[in-house]
C-alpha cells in the first residue's frame, strides 16, 4: 500500500536489531543456566492469550482471500496415518491422495508431505515416485517417546535411511516437567545429529512437544526455546495421540515464540499444528494467526505444516464450493 | 467539694488543633464565645483562611498513613477515644452543658451518647468494606473485586446547634472509613470541638486526622470549597445560602458534597450514609483463566 | 499492512437495518416534532453520507418530555417490581433479537468498527438490561434498606462514544428503580436511541416511561436545569460535568457523573509481554480511543522500553483501518469533524512539545473523519499529552524506574477513572492497586466490563457508580 492518507504520516519502523545465536550459547551451557533462562521469559497469561486467539479467529476470509487460504493450507499439509493398522495399501492410497487431492481438479495444490512411521517411509518414499511432496515419519519411539536414547536414535536413523526428508520427533515431557531441562534440550540435539545423511544433507527436524501433556503456556514457551536453541526446524504441538492437540491458543504462542526467535537470532524456524483441525474453517483461522503473528514470511510450507487427515478433505470441498458456487458433498472427494 | 474562696480558677486558652499540635490563629484573632445566657466562657481562636489552608496540608499530609493503617488499628484508635472521652467526661458534660444551654442530665446524656458513638464507628472501620464491597460475579473468565476507599480530604462544617454529638456523628465517620478531616466547628459554640481535639491529641490519633479550627463557616468555608486538594465536603452546618454557595465552589475540582440534611435527633441510630458518602469503589479485575492449557475447566 | 494474505473485503450487510429519512422525538410515547419544527442532519462519519434528519430539542420539547415522565412516574412507580422486571427482560430480549440491526446502525452513526458494535456493545446493552431487570423486584435487598423508593424523573445526557451502552447503563437501573426518564443522545449519534424507543414500543412499555430527545448541548443543559427533575445522571466531559455540578447546587436533585480521564497502563518488567501489547492496544485503540476509561498514558518500566516498545509498533503495523462496516476492520472513523479536529490539535501539541510521534504506515480513506493510530514517546509528565484528554487512538508513552514512582506518576493527574497493571508477581499487583487512586483497575488486562461490576471514578473523573448493586444507589430515594 503506497498511499498515504490526509492525516496518515510514515516513519520507519523500529525493528529490533538481530544478535545471533551465539548469544544464547551461554544459556544451554548447564542445567542451572538453562533453567535461570527458561524461567525468565516473560510468562503468559492464560486469559489473555486465549482473547487473543479467539479475536483472530473472528477475522471474515471471503471470496478472493478465501481461495488463496484454501490453497495454501492444501499445500501446507503434513497428510498424515499413524495407525497400528497401517499398511502398505493405505499408505500409497495416501501418498497418491497427496499427489492428487483432488482427482477432478488438476489445479488442486499438492500437500506438503505425507507422514508416516518409519517402517512406512520406504513405501512412501516408492509411492510418491519422485513427486515434490516430502515424506515425514516420526520418530524417537513416538508418541509416547518412553525409550532408551540409543533406541531413539536408532529409530532416527533408520527413517532418514529409509528415505524420509523430515523427522517428527517427539521430546521427553517426563523428562521436561521433572525440570530436566538440559537432558531435553540434549536428546533434541542428538537427534538434530542422527537427521544427518551419509552425504552431508540432513532431513529437517520437527520437535513434537505434546502441548497437552505440558499443559501450562508457560510451560510451552519453554519447551518452543528449547527446541529452538536446540536447532529444531520446526517446532510442532502435538502427536494427535492424546485429549488436547493443536488449538489457536497453544499455536498463537509458540508463532509467537518463532517471531521472537528469529527477530533476536535472525534464524526463522517453522510451526507445524497437528491433530484436531479438521474443517476449513479452522485452518484458516490458523493462517490468520500466522498472518498476523510470525507475519508473511511463513505462509508457505517450508514453515507453516499443518498435521491432519480429514482436514484435506473438507478443504477440497470448499474448493469445489468455491469454483462451482454449490455446495460439495463428501461422495464427490475421496475416501482414502 | 468545697469552694475555696481564696484560690482562683485556672482559664483554659483555647487552642485550634491542627496537624497534632495546637496553634493559636496564623491571624492572631480571637472572638468572645458565650453561654447560652451571653455569660464570657472564652475567647476562641478565630481562624483565617490560611489556617485552613495549614490544615489541609496537614490532612493531606496525614491520609496515606492513615488510609493505609489497617481497620483494625482504625477501630483501636476510635475505640481509644471513647476511652479518653470517658474518663474526662465531667468536663464535657460542664462544656456541652455551657455552650448549648442543657441542663447536667441532659448534658451528660448528649456526652454519653457522644462516646458511644465513637464505640459505634469505632466497630465499623473493619466491616464496612464486606457490607457495602465484595466480589462482582462478571460473565468472564475474571476475579473482579469491589472494595470501598477513602475519598481523601474532607473538609467538614459541623452543625451549628449541637456542638458536640453533632460534631462527632459527622467526623467519626469521615475518619472511620481513612479520610482525613478539616473541621469547622460550630461558630458560637466551638469549646467542645476545640476540647475534643485534646481528647484526639491523646488517642493515638495521628496527627493531621482530624483538624479542628474554630472560626466563621462563612469566611472559611468558600476557601475549603474551593481548595483544589480538598476531595469532599459535608455541608452539615451550613446554611441554605452558604451551602448553595459552598456546593457551587466546590464543582472546581468536583468534590464529593454532601448536602446538609434536618436532623431531628442527633442521638437516632446513625445508619451507613455518612460513611458511604466519603467513599469511592474502586473495582480491581483480574483474569482466573484455567489451571492449564488442556482446556480442562475444573 | 502488505502480504501475500490479503483479506478480500467483508462487509456486514447494511441491509438488516432500514434507516428512516426522518425521525420525530419520543416524548409520551409517540414521535413527534420538536415544538419550533427544528431539525438536524446525522451523518455516517466514515463517509459523511446523510443518514437521517432527527428533530432537535429545544427548551419546550424538553419541558413537554419531562411533564409526560413525571405523569408516568406515579402509575410506573407503583407498579410491583415483579412486573417492571417483566418490561426491563422484555426489553433486553429484543434487543438480543434486534442486535444484528442495532449493531449495523451503531456503526452506520457512530463510525466505531461492526467487530466492536457486534461483539462488545451489543451483548453488554443486552446483559445491562437483564442484569438490571433482575434487580427489580429485590431492591429492599440491595443493602438501601427494606423499601427503597424511586426519585421520580431521571434527566439523562449521554455521550456519542457508545450511545446504545451508555443509554443501556442509564435507562436500565433508572427503570428498575422505578423512576421514569428522559434522555438526550448525543447529537452526532441520536439514532440507536431512537430505535430504542420502537424496542420500547415493541416491549409494551408505558407511555411516558422512557422519553428520548435528540439535541444539542442546549437541550442537555435545559433537562439538567428543569425544575421538576428529581435526578441527572451525566456522561461526557469533565467541563460539562462541573457545569452541571454549579447548575443543581442548592437543590435536592441527585447527580450522578462519568466523565474525563487519563487513564494510566502500567507495565512492569515482568509483565507478560504479548498480552500486555494486545492490553495496551486494546487500551487505546478500542473504539479508536474515544474511550473515558482509555489507556492512554502507557508507563512502561524504563528498562523494557525500547523491547517493549518494538513489539508494540509490530502489532501497530497489523492494525486495519478502513470500512468499519468490515467485519476485518480494527480502527474505525472518528465519530466527528470537531473530535477530529481536537485530536488533531492535541497531537500537534505533543510534537510541538517535542514528543516523538510515530505512527504505522496506514491508508486513511478520502471521505469521513479518520486519525491513524498514533504513538507518542519520549513523553513526561509535563507534556500536555500526558494530562489532557484527547479522547482519540493517540498514546503517549512515559518510564518509570520502581512501583512508587509508576504509583506516582499515575495518580499524578486530575483525573482518577481507569488504571491497568501488568505483572506476573502477585503481591505487587495488590499492592499497586491499592495505591492507585482510580475507580477501575485492570489488572492483567484491560477494558472490561460488565453489568455486575461497578464502573466510575476518582477525582474529577466524577462521582458515582454504574453497574452492579452500586448503580441501583444512584436511582433510589437514599
Amino acid at each position: 500500500m503506497g498511499v498515504t492518507g490526509r492525516y496518515a504520516r510514515r516513519y520507519a519502523r523500529v525493528v529490533t536489531m538481530p544478535t545471533t545465536l551465539t548469544a544464547f550459547a551461554d544459556v544451554t551451557t548447564s542445567d542451572s543456566a538453562l533453567r535461570r533462562f527458561l524461567h525468565g521469559l516473560p510468562g503468559v497469561d492464560a486469559v489473555g492469550l486465549e482473547a487473543r486467539a479467539a479475536a483472530l479467529g473472528t477475522r471474515s476470509i471471503k471470496t478472493t482471500a478465501k481461495a488463496y487460504a484454501i490453497d495454501l493450507a492444501i499445500s501446507m499439509i503434513d497428510l498424515t496415518t499413524l495407525e497400528g493398522a497401517d499398511t502398505p495399501g493405505k499408505v500409497r492410497a495416501l501418498a497418491a491422495k497427496a499427489v492428487h487431492p483432488d482427482p477432478t481438479d488438476r489445479t488442486t495444490p499438492m500437500t506438503a508431505a505425507v507422514c508416516v512411521y518409519p517402517d512406512m517411509v520406504a513405501t512412501a518414499k516408492a509411492a510418491l515416485n519422485g513427486a515434490d511432496v516430502k515424506v515425514a515419519s516420526v520418530a524417537t519411539a513416538f508418541p509416547a517417546g518412553r525409550a532408551a536414547l540409543p533406541v531413539k536414535l536408532a529409530d532416527t536413523r533408520d527413517a532418514v535411511a529409509a528415505g524420509a526428508d523430515e523427522i517428527d520427533m517427539v521430546i521427553d515431557r517426563g523428562a521436561f516437567l521433572a525440570g530436566r531441562y538440559l537432558e531435553t534440550y540434549e536428546l533434541i540435539k542428538a537427534v538434530k545429529e542422527a537427521c544427518v545423511r551419509e552425504d552431508g544433507t540432513a532431513a529437517r527436524l520437527k520437535v513434537i512437544f505434546e502441548t497437552g501433556e505440558l499443559s501450562t503456556y508457560d510451560n510451552i514457551r519453554r519447551a518452543s526455546w528449547i527446541g529452538m536453541l536446540a536447532g529444531a526446524d520446526f517446532i510442532k504441538t502435538s502427536t494427535g495421540k492424546v485429549g488436547t492437540n493443536a488449538t489457536p491458543a497453544n499455536t498463537l504462542l509458540m508463532l509467537e515464540a518463532v517471531r521472537d526467535f528469529k527477530a533476536q537470532t535472525g534464524i526463522q524456524i517453522g510451526v507445524k499444528p497437528a491433530g484436531g483441525i479438521r474443517t476449513t474453517k479452522d485452518a484458516i483461522k490458523f493462517l490468520v494467526l500466522v498472518n498476523e503473528t510470525a507475519g508473511e514470511d511463513w505462509l508457505t510450507s517450508e514453515w507453516f505444516r499443518f498435521g491432519a487427515s480429514s482436514l484435506l478433505n473438507d478443504l477440497l470441498m470448499q474448493r469445489q464450493k468455491l469454483s462451482t458456487g454449490r455446495y460439495s458433498g463428501p461422495d464427490y472427494v475421496t475416501v482414502d | 467539694m468545697s469552694e475555696s474562696t481564696t484560690r482562683l480558677n485556672v482559664f483554659k486558652t483555647y487552642k485550634l488543633y491542627v496537624g497534632g499540635k495546637f496553634p493559636r490563629s496564623e491571624s492572631g484573632r480571637v472572638y468572645e464565645v458565650t453561654d447560652s445566657k451571653g455569660k464570657w466562657l472564652a475567647n476562641a481562636p478565630l481562624s483565617s483562611r490560611k489556617d485552613a489552608r495549614d490544615a489541609v496540608v496537614a490532612a493531606r499530609k496525614a491520609f496515606g498513613g492513615w488510609s493505609g493503617a489497617t481497620a483494625y488499628n482504625r477501630s483501636q484508635i476510635l475505640y481509644r477515644i471513647a476511652e479518653m472521652l470517658e474518663g474526662r467526661r465531667e468536663q464535657f458534660v460542664r462544656e456541652v452543658g455551657d455552650a448549648e444551654g442543657l441542663s447536667k442530665s441532659k448534658a451528660a446524656a448528649v456526652v454519653d451518647a457522644a462516646i458511644d458513638r465513637w464505640v459505634w464507628y469505632a466497630g465499623w472501620t473493619d466491616k464496612i468494606g464486606q457490607v457495602v464491597g465484595g466480589a462482582n460475579p462478571v460473565a468472564g473468565p475474571f476475579f473482579n473485586l469491589s472494595t470501598p476507599e477513602p475519598t481523601g480530604v474532607v473538609a467538614v462544617v459541623a452543625p451549628q446547634e449541637s456542638s458536640f454529638l453533632g460534631l462527632v456523628s459527622v467526623i467519626a465517620p469521615v475518619i472511620a472509613t481513612g479520610n482525613t478531616a478539616v473541621v469547622i466547628a460550630s461558630e458560637k459554640a466551638p469549646l467542645p470541638a476545640l476540647s475534643l481535639g485534646e481528647v484526639l491529641a491523646t488517642s493515638d490519633l495521628p496527627g493531621g486526622v482530624v483538624n479542628v479550627l474554630s472560626g466563621k463557616a462563612s469566611e472559611m468555608g468558600p476557601h475549603l470549597a474551593a481548595h483544589q486538594d480538598v476531595n469532599a465536603i459535608d455541608l452539615a452546618g451550613a446554611g441554605e445560602a452558604l451551602a448553595k454557595e459552598l456546593e457551587i465552589a466546590a464543582a472546581d475540582n468536583l468534590k464529593r458534597v454532601l448536602r446538609p440534611q434536618p436532623v431531628d435527633d442527633w442521638s437516632a441510630d446513625p445508619g451507613t450514609s455518612r460513611m458511604t458518602a466519603f467513599l469511592e469503589t474502586k473495582t480491581v479485575w483480574h483474569p482466573t483463566g484455567s489451571l492449564g492449557a488442556s482446556g480442562s475447566s475444573y | 499492512m502488505a502480504s501475500a494474505f490479503e483479506y478480500a473485503p467483508a462487509p456486514e450487510s447494511r441491509s438488516v437495518v432500514d434507516i428512516a429519512p426522518s425521525y420525530g422525538l419520543f416524548i409520551d410515547g409517540e414521535f413527534t416534532e420538536a415544538a419550533d419544527g427544528k431539525v438536524f442532519k446525522t451523518v455516517s462519519p466514515s463517509s459523511e453520507e446523510v443518514l437521517s434528519e432527527v428533530a432537535q430539542a429545544g427548551a419546550a420539547d424538553v419541558d413537554r418530555a419531562v411533564k409526560a415522565a413525571r405523569k408516568a412516574f406515579e402509575k410506573w412507580s407503583a407498579l410491583p417490581g415483579a412486573e417492571r422486571a417483566k418490561y426491563l427482560f422484555r426489553i433486553a430480549r429484543i434487543i438480543q433479537e434486534r442486535s444484528r440491526e442495532l449493531a449495523v446502525l451503531e456503526t452506520l452513526d457512530n463510525g466505531k468498527p461492526i467487530k466492536e458494535t457486534r461483539d462488545a456493545d451489543l451483548p453488554l446493552v443486552a446483559a445491562h438490561f437483564f442484569y438490571y431487570a433482575g434487580w427489580a423486584d429485590k431492591l429492599g435487598h440491595a443493602g438501601y434498606g427494606a423499601n427503597p423508593r424511586p426519585l421520580g424523573v431521571a434527566g439523562q445526557v449521554i455521550p456519542w462514544n457508545f450511545p446504545l451502552l451508555m443509554l443501556a447503563w442509564k435507562i436500565a437501573p433508572a427503570l428498575a428503580a422505578g423512576n421514569t426518564v428522559v434522555l438526550k443522545p448525543a447529537e452526532t449519534t441520536p439514532l440507536s436511541a431512537l430505535f430504542f424507543a420502537d424496542i420500547c414500543r415493541q416491549a409494551g412499555l408505558p407511555r411516558g416511561v422512557v422519553n428520548i430527545i435528540p439535541g444539542y448541548g442546549d437541550a442537555g443543559a435545559e433537562l439538567v436545569a428543569h425544575p421538576d427533575v428529581n435526578k441527572v445522571a451525566f456522561t461526557g466531559s469533565t467541563a460539562v460535568g462541573k457545569a452541571i455540578a454549579r447548575q443543581v447546587a442548592g437543590t435536592g436533585k441527585k447527580v450522578t457523573l462519568e466523565l474525563g480521564g487519563k487513564g494510566a497502563n502500567i507495565v512492569f518488567d515482568d509483565a507478560p509481554i504479548d498480552q500486555a501489547v494486545e492490553g495496551i492496544v486494546g487500551g487505546i485503540f478500542f473504539n479508536q480511543g474515544q474511550v473515558c476509561c482509555a489507556g492512554s498514558r502507557l508507563l512502561v518500566q524504563e528498562s523494557i522500553h525500547d523491547e517493549l516498545l518494538d513489539s508494540l509498533k509490530r502489532r501497530l503495523s497489523t492494525l486495519r483501518l478502513g470500512d468499519p462496516l468490515d467485519k476485518n476492520t480494527d480502527i474505525g472513523a472518528i465519530n466527528s469533524a470537531e473530535q477530529l479536529a481536537r485530536i488533531t490539535a492535541l497531537a500537534e501539541t505533543g510534537e510541538a512539545e517535542g514528543a516523538e510521534r510515530w505512527s504505522p504506515a496506514c491508508e486513511l480513506p478520502s471521505a469521513g473523519y479518520w486519525f491513524a493510530p498514533t504513538l507518542f514517546t519520549n513523553v513526561t509528565q509535563a507534556h500536555t499529552i500526558a494530562r489532557d484528554e484527547i479522547f482519540g487512538p493517540v498514546l503517549s508513552v512515559l518510564t518509570f524506574r520502581t512501583p512508587d514512582e509508576a504509583v506516582a506518576k499515575a495518580n499524578n493527574s486530575q483525573y482518577g477513572l481507569s488504571a491497568g497493571i501488568w505483572t506476573e508477581k502477585g503481591s505487587r499487583i495488590l499492592a499497586v492497586a491499592n495505591k492507585l487512586r482510580a475507580g477501575v483497575v485492570w489488572a492483567n488486562t484491560f477494558n472490561k466490563f460488565d453489568p455486575t461490576s461497578p464502573f466510575g471514578g476518582y477525582k474529577e473523573s466524577g462521582f458515582g457508580r454504574e453497574g452492579g448493586r452500586h448503580g441501583l444507589e444512584a436511582y433510589l430515594d437514599v
